[in-house]
């Protein structure tokens, strides 16, 4: 366990099948270690600490912090503008290559079935796709610096080393396939799928994009040429960007999904005010 | 303010029972603060934005499509870029054994009687126009120009659309070219306009990209001459941006201080097609 135990661990120790009196003696002291860190946190003190309820416990910092709210919706913006346009973009050309070049009557890597659409949407497409790239970027390396400063990343999404056993990783993903992952703890920390998915998405996957959108750039490469050559060609980089766009989509939309049932309005209001609902519904849908 | 706020009685500080009000000193004393520290960022924001856009202005980081919010991005990528791309940056070069079999075209030759009959006589008669800003307006013809120092180089094309290819151009500089005419340095643009065609492209660029090295008006492709559907007889190649900026068939280059008379100001028919000005993305 690190050092700064938080009200966030105290949950997914809760969640974890510990033996009981293990359990307990380790709540209790990251109670107490919390207590102290975070004003206006209940401590229960020789109470059973069984019977504590995230919705009992007043917490005084947001779920998320300003931070994180503003540049997630900053950032879902750009990104919905950056798919639209980068689908506009694709029906100029919706046919992939590898290697320098690639073009009509050379040959293909991924066909994909749309029309060509030739000078229609790619001009406004393109005009779209750098605004909205451009305030990604501004606002993801804004969140990434913040992040780091701030300890954001070590606190909530890195993984104790201890989560990463191959046992704790299959159980995750078993609560994941068996939707028993919307507990009362979800609305105060990730869980470790969660973390992992988050990780790869800000460290990962976007750093991708913006790296194969540089090596389809002709001025930029003239500057880096290590940018495409370590790439194979500024076609491969083309592919890469399509497939890394893919994984993107693939992650909002289990993202939807998993808000959704996890209850949207109450999900969708703590990204907006930082608060998590007094009234914590314990799992399932959103009924209200 | 926050001095003689901060002088006034406590009795004064209060809080009333009424609903808090701006008047409120208990209220109004963070409030005020608040707002002047806004206040102040603000006009710090305000004015810094000023002198950011003034320097740019004068460093020519400013393109001419700035208008708009798609001008906000075109605006951005080109002030990033610009100075990133010092002149010594050059577009990567290949080996002959990776020049493209297929090499695709956009758009068809002019189709005028003026051409066919350039065409048909091997573009003799045909002569490039240098003229606006410069000393000694010139025309040159083919022949003229192909008694340049000649330059040959193996680049990447690549479409804004996605497609690409590597051939050979060989042609002059128009570094070369510029420095016969002698440009004057109100210049801030050389403008190059084409024969006429049923969709009429004409473009610029700016001096930086002008005078690059690797900045060629080709009239040969992969060894032979420039052929009709790549831009014959004479060709701007710009390998450091995307295709759409390496205008064909060309007759006029004119050197500008300001693009804004020609077209709807743009410095391009690009932007009014809806395409960015800048082709380096």
């Amino acid at each position: 366990m690190r050092q700064t135990l938080n009200v966030h661990a105290l949950f997914v120790c809760q969640g974890a099948r510990w033996p009981t009196p293990a359990r307990n003696a380790m709540i209790a002291a990251m109670a107490t270690v919390a207590s102290r860190h975070v004003p206006g946190l209940a401590t229960p003190g020789s109470e059973s600490l069984d019977g504590v309820k995230p919705s009992s416990i007043k917490r005084a910092s947001p779920r998320h912090s300003a931070v994180v709210r503003v540049t997630h919706w900053i950032n879902a913006l750009s990104f919905l503008g950056l798919l639209v346009s980068g689908f506009a973009i694709l029906l100029a050309h919706p046919r992939f290559y590898w290697g320098e070049t690639g073009a009509l009557g050379t040959p293909s890597v991924l066909d994909l079935p749309l029309p060509f659409m030739k000078g229609g949407p790619s001009g406004w497409g393109r005009n779209l796709h750098f605004l909205s790239a451009w305030v990604c970027v501004i606002t993801g390396s804004f969140y990434v610096l913040s992040g780091i400063l701030t300890r954001h990343f070590g606190k909530h999404l890195l993984p104790a080393k201890a989560d990463l056993s191959w046992a704790s990783i299959s159980r995750s993903v078993s609560d994941h396939l068996g939707l028993k992952i919307f507990g009362a703890e979800s609305s105060f920390a990730y869980n470790l799928l969660e973390k992992l998915t988050y990780l790869s998405v800000v460290f990962v996957l976007l750093p991708l994009m913006i790296w194969t959108g540089f090596a389809m750039a002709p001025a930029i490469v003239a500057v880096f040429p290590f940018f495409v050559t370590v790439l194979g060609g500024q076609q491969s980089a083309r592919t890469i960007h399509f497939f890394a766009a893919d994984f993107l989509v693939l992650f909002l939309l289990v993202h939807i999904a998993m808000v959704y049932l996890a209850g949207f309005k109450r999900r969708v209001g703590t990204m907006i005010t930082g608060q998590v609902a007094a009234a914590e519904a314990p799992r399932g849908k959103d009924r209200t | 303010m926050s001095t003689s706020l901060s002088e006034r009685k406590p009795s004064e500080r209060e809080p009333s029972e009424h609903a808090p009000s701006e008047r409120e000193p208990s209220e109004s004393k963070p409030s005020r603060r608040k707002l002047i520290t806004a206040g102040l960022a603000t006009a710090a924001g305000a004015s810094g934005l000023a002198v950011t856009a003034h320097l740019a202005e004068r460093y020519g980081l400013i393109p001419p499509d700035n208008a708009g919010v798609y001008g906000v991005g075109n605006t951005l990528t080109y002030a990033a870029q610009r100075p990133l791309m010092s002149s010594h940056s050059l577009a990567r070069e290949f080996d002959h054994s990776q020049i493209s079999k297929v090499a695709p075209v956009n758009g068809l030759p002019p189709t005028s009687d003026l051409y066919n009959r350039f065409l048909a006589g091997g573009f003799r008669d045909w002569r490039l126009t240098v003229d606006g800003l410069v000393e000694r307006p010139t025309s040159f013809s083919l022949a003229e120009l192909k008694r340049f120092p000649a330059v040959s180089q193996i680049t990447h094309q690549a479409c804004e659309e996605g497609w690409s290819f590597i051939a050979e151009s060989t042609g002059v500089p128009l570094s070369y070219v510029l420095s016969l005419v002698g440009v004057s340095p109100r210049a801030r643009y050389v403008m190059f306009f084409p024969m006429r065609s049923a969709k009429y492209k004409w473009g610029s660029l700016d001096m930086a990209d002008a005078s690059h090295p690797q900045t060629l008006l080709a009239y040969g492709m992969n060894g032979e001459a420039l052929p009709s559907e790549h831009g014959a007889p004479l060709r701007v190649r710009v390998p450091r941006q995307l295709g759409f900026k390496s205008l064909k068939h060309l007759v006029t280059i004119t050197l500008v201080e300001d693009v804004k008379v020609y077209g709807k100001g743009l410095g391009s028919s690009s932007p009014e097609n809806g395409f960015s000005w800048y082709g380096g993305i």
